[in-house]
């Protein structure tokens, strides 16, 4: 137990992490972006009245939800570009994986949202004429995000917890980094400890402010 | 006078800085049945709580039967140790406002549940007994249904039922018929009528004044943080001495003819 | 056009079948030794004892804040450096999942525990019950039918994430799906078979699932 922890030979690599983490944070943000917004439009495909238009959406969210988002991953980067005639970059790859995977997931947290919404403010809003489109903007979608905000939060923790997996892919985001330093300096156990710890200063007091969020909203409803 | 059951001297509770009341000196003599009247938030219920120790208070003595519950030190706080709380609630019988059944029993199962995990009977005369409890309160026949299917009255019977089976040398009502219809409140206060008739010792938390005068042999009303004014029935309910007691009966009066 | 062939990964299906297998042998480590893991750190942390709730918190919060790559990478490779052994891959995964599904089993076990309403607390103490009876007794079997729902999600959950095992070779349903796609050159139609394989399997899980739940609330034992 007496190994002596070098950290030296990590932090004389730091700009080699500062590249992975720019990369992260750029795949994390298309993701998050993509991902709830997607999430949103097929959640209130899910109430459509076309039939064809609910079932795709329900059958987009189990397939999503119920196959792991690395074989996404890896379909997209291996399996589509034989499909379809389209380059497919790691990026791109991880991208698709993990934004419509996260689709899914915020998809069945707005329609747990919007749900919860009392048919009462249905009513009142068609009662003074506003139109169905009118009442999910004006009425129930503002008070429905309100609600959902800490699970949207939790989701885009995993988004960004799942921007490791683009690694697998080789794109160059902070784990891909960490791998190669660890491999060029044999120091895997520095390495990987700091890389846990960068997620960990990033992503705690996100956290910890959703905790906050959901004492507050407790006590307000 | 006999020794008394139970004995509080120099109780005092206080949450934070709010005290709920010090210094409360109670005797509790064998077939007692003392009502404990009192506006809301007096610390009736939480002096009623003090005596089984769901709430821990801060000063004072508890004895029951001769025992002195807890190690008081001089300081005049005590300390409570695990196994003295157990000890303490098995002698003594509590029912709830709000019934507390344990929902995934059926009922003869929560009225066996302490004879069995807490007293250590084996299942067969657990179960023998719990029926003998549910007889008395008129729920034999419920005894394999869960507590979902009964009415609030019956729920409130089978909990009386689940601290019979203790032997407890003392019950303790809290509001036992303020979370129920109006309706139903009488089938609940027939069977502590008929405890009282037995010459049970019981300490009572209510609202129902006219059923207090009617089946307590002593009233004590609380205010002012401690007990305010304690007689009989005919004292307290009919002359009170004191102007909070006068005051509290004139407003539960008001609608009544 | 492209002409599907399933005809060589279907030649090759026992290797498929034998990474399915590990798949199941991993979830089912993992998952077993989560929920010890999970009810142990959920009773820490509920603990007053500053001592046990502190080092509860820590590991729960470390562990669901962190990508489970990475901790799967430092256990692989990082941990057999202070400890000097050996580890192979099926140690690390079985040590990192059992550790992660354990934190998130923890809150979930946490949450319904602190569910129950304070008066099945205060009624079993009242007669006279300590605090491991009552637990036993009153609190986990109402608590558990609560948790069943989040249980089994998150059992899902931990399922999908042994897919990241590929990447230290342990030869799971998706390591052995790489392989093949290299032998057989036909990516498209392995990576679709193993993509159906993960969502037949898990949806009947979570259909199963479903149904148990209905009978629960069935029972009529819900309400009090």
């Amino acid at each position: 137990m007496n190994y002596n922890w070098d950290f030296a030979s990590v932090f004389d690599n730091w700009w080699a992490l500062a590249v992975g983490l720019q990369g992260t944070l750029r795949l994390f943000a298309v993701c998050l972006i993509l991902g709830m917004s997607l999430g949103l439009l097929v959640a209130l495909g899910r109430r459509a009245h076309a039939k064809p238009v609910r079932w795709a959406s329900t059958g987009f969210v189990e397939f999503f939800r119920n196959t792991p988002v690395l074989v996404q991953i890896l379909w997209f980067y291996y399996a589509l570009p034989i499909l379809a005639p389209v380059e497919i970059s790691p990026f791109m790859a991880a991208i698709l994986g993990i934004s419509l995977n996260s689709a899914a997931y915020s998809a069945e947290i707005f329609r747990g949202g919007i749900q919860s919404i009392e048919p009462g403010q249905w009513e009142a809003a068609r009662a003074i004429g506003m139109s169905g489109l009118q009442t999910m903007r004006r009425v129930v979608l503002p008070q429905a995000v309100r609600r959902i905000i800490p699970s949207l939060t939790n989701r885009g923790v995993e988004i960004f917890k799942m921007t490791t997996l683009a690694s697998v892919v080789a794109y160059v985001e902070l784990l891909q980094q960490g791998k190669l330093v660890a491999s060029l300096n044999f120091n895997p156990l520095e390495v990987y400890t700091v890389v846990a710890a960068l997620f960990l200063i990033i992503l705690y007091p996100i956290v910890r402010a959703t905790y906050g969020l959901e004492r507050r909203l407790a006590r307000s409803d | 006078m006999p020794d008394p059951i139970l004995r509080l001297s120099g109780l005092a509770k206080s949450f934070d800085t709010n005290t709920v009341f010090e210094d409360v000196d109670l005797d509790v003599a064998p077939g007692d049945r003392i009502a404990i009247l009192g506006a809301s938030g007096s610390g009736k219920s939480t002096l009623l709580r003090c005596v089984n120790l769901l709430e821990i208070p801060d000063a004072g003595r508890i004895e029951l039967n001769g025992d002195v519950v807890g190690n008081p030190e001089k300081s005049g706080r005590a300390r409570y140790p695990e196994r003295e709380l157990r000890e303490l609630r098995k002698r003594v019988g509590m029912v709830f406002q709000q019934f507390n059944l344990f929902p995934h029993m059926t009922v003869a199962g929560n009225v066996a549940e302490g004879l069995v995990t807490v007293l250590g009977q084996s299942s067969g005369p657990a179960r023998e007994r719990a029926l003998a409890e549910l007889d008395r309160v008129g729920l034999r026949d419920k005894a394999d249904t869960y507590p979902s299917r009964l009415s609030g009255g019956q729920k409130q019977r089978v909990a009386i039922a689940r601290a019979l089976a203790m032997d407890p040398e003392i019950m303790l009502f809290d509001e036992p018929t303020s979370a129920l219809d109006p309706a139903l409140v009488g089938e609940v206060l027939g069977v502590i009528e008929q405890l009282a008739n037995e010459g049970r010792t019981m300490l009572l938390v209510t609202h129902e004044i006219g059923f207090a005068y009617h089946v307590a042999n002593r009233i004590a009303f609380i205010a002012e943080g401690g007990i305010y004014e304690i007689g009989t029935p005919d004292e307290v309910l009919k002359n009170p001495r004191r102007e909070k007691t006068q005051k509290f009966l004139a407003e539960h009066r008001r609608f009544q003819f | 056009m492209y002409e599907w062939n399933f005809a060589p990964v279907f030649a090759e299906s026992g290797l498929l079948l034998a990474g399915f297998r590990n798949t199941l042998i991993l979830t089912a480590t993992a998952l077993s030794g989560g929920l010890v893991v999970g009810l142990l750190l959920a009773f820490a942390r509920l603990s007053h004892r500053r001592w046990l709730r502190l080092p509860a918190d820590l590991v729960i919060e470390v562990f669901r804040t962190t990508p489970p790559l990475v901790q799967l990478f430092w256990f692989y490779f990082g941990l057999p450096i202070v400890l000097s052994v050996e580890m192979t891959p099926f140690m690390a995964a079985g040590l990192t999942f059992t550790i992660q599904s354990g934190a998130f089993f923890a809150e979930i076990f946490r949450a319904g525990i602190v569910s129950i309403e304070k008066g099945q607390w205060e009624s079993a103490k009242a007669i006279g019950m300590g605090h491991n009876q009552l637990m036993r007794r009153i609190i986990l079997p109402q608590a558990v039918k609560r948790m069943f729902p989040s249980m089994m999600e998150r059992s899902i959950e931990l399922m999908k994430t042994t897919t990241l095992v590929a990447t230290v070779s342990y030869a799971d349903l998706l390591f052995q799906a790489n392989e093949l796609a290299q032998k057989t050159f036909r990516p498209l139609e392995v990576y679709t078979v193993v993509a159906l394989i993960y969502f037949v399997s898990i949806s009947c899980v979570s259909f199963f699932a479903a149904r148990l739940e209905k009978r629960f609330a069935r029972t009529g034992e819900f309400s009090v």
